[in-house]
């Protein structure tokens, strides 16, 4: 609510988060880079298809320690979104929308994007593929 | 539009100190936004060392007695002290509520910050300006709208049907839920907010209203309505303890009801 002549008073930079003020902005964040992730897997497939000398680069690129980290985010992002993505189909269905069980499903939705991103990882590291 | 940096003119600068009393016994630090509009200044934030055995345990309690005693020229609304008329609201240690039913000692840390209710224009200190806030709520035309012949005794309603705007009508239109949300932050220009959306949800499911059909008409906005993403603030901090997102939620459902 901007007015010219009269200052605003602040906002976020005196609020004290909730954990819903979390979900929801790493909802969006999480979005926004899978957004990336989508031209990543999308310049996988054309690295693919455009012969083995530049696969070679892509698997070079992708498994170099910043490329690592990198599918470590967005496999992170992808369980996130995807649980918290559960959460809102919840929510558009009326339920769920008291505090305490909002809260709570904050809780299970991070915990769950942590633990699934792990086992992947961990899954991955014993198969050695990564 | 998201703009996370306050305004030039609105930056909060450091502001002047009132030493406690001498001989306080148990001193606090209140740290409260001032802002004079008769001087060119930017807002600041002043402290204050209040004696907190001197006066009452609630942010209200605080404030009266450092105008009283400390500096008569911080202005703040209030009225009521008891949680029913809403004046009091304001930032507390982070997240609005009202100042009257807030203990100082619930807000964590060992100082507590005082400012107004977020992303508003100031009037003066802790009093912002609400016009625009009741102008949202006066365009969902909050009073019952009938077209069939009136009745000659009152509108009847049933027990049931009567319980439905249970959680909805106690809303005081304070304002805390509606200057909590990152998504009025961003868009209250356009966005109705919280509680006006809740007292939207309050005539759209009392059963003596015959206007459901329009009242969802003028809701159904990419900006009015559909800008809430439940981050929940509005709930986490309404003093009365109702649910702003869920009766926003129960809109969007009743939307949908209509074309399915």
């Amino acid at each position: 609510m901007i007015d010219a002549d009269r200052p605003l008073s602040p906002h976020v930079q005196v609020w004290r988060w909730h954990l819903t003020m979390f979900t929801s902005i790493a909802h969006r964040a999480s979005g926004a880079g899978l957004y990336a992730g989508a031209l990543i897997l999308a310049g996988w497939a054309v690295a693919l298809a455009s012969g083995s000398a530049v696969y070679d680069s892509y698997r070079h690129l992708m498994g170099s320690p910043l490329g690592k980290v990198v599918l470590f985010l967005l496999t992170l992002g992808v369980f996130y979104h995807l649980a918290n993505g559960i959460r809102h189909l919840v929510w558009d269905s009326g339920r769920g929308l008291d505090i305490k069980s909002a809260n709570f499903s904050a809780v299970v939705a991070i915990a769950f994007a942590i633990v699934a991103t792990l086992v992947i990882w961990g899954i991955a590291i014993t198969t050695g593929a990564v | 539009m998201v703009q996370l940096a306050l305004p030039k003119n609105s930056r909060v600068q450091k502001g002047r100190h009132h030493p406690a009393p001498a001989g306080a016994a148990k001193v606090k630090t209140f740290k409260v936004y001032r802002y004079d509009p008769e001087t060119s200044e930017n807002p600041r934030w002043d402290t204050y060392d209040v004696d907190v055995d001197a006066c009452g345990p609630m942010v209200l309690d605080v404030l009266i007695h450092i105008k009283n005693t400390m500096d008569p020229t911080l202005a703040f609304r209030r009225s009521c002290r008891e949680g029913v008329c809403g004046s009091c609201a304001m930032n507390v240690g982070g997240r609005n509520t009202l100042a009257c039913t807030h203990g100082h000692a619930e807000t964590p840390g060992a100082d507590c910050q005082i400012s107004p209710l977020p992303s508003m224009p100031v009037l003066k200190d802790l009093i912002p300006d609400l016009s625009h806030f009741y102008a949202q709520y006066a365009s969902i035309e909050p009073w019952l709208h009938t077209t069939s012949p009136e009745p000659q005794r009152e509108w009847l309603q049933s027990p049931e049907d009567r319980e439905k705007i249970d959680g909805l009508y106690e809303c005081i239109l304070c304002a805390c839920c509606t200057t909590s949300c990152p998504s009025y932050w961003w868009n209250g220009e356009k966005y109705l907010g919280p509680a006006t959306l809740l007292h939207a949800y309050r005539w759209l499911i009392d059963s003596r209203d015959e206007a459901t059909g329009d009242r969802l008409d003028a809701l159904e906005d990419p900006f009015k309505l559909y800008r809430c993403h439940t981050i929940m603030n509005c709930a986490q901090v309404c003093p009365k303890g109702l649910n702003p997102a869920k009766a926003i939620a129960e809109v969007k459902k009743m939307l949908a009801d209509r074309v399915v």
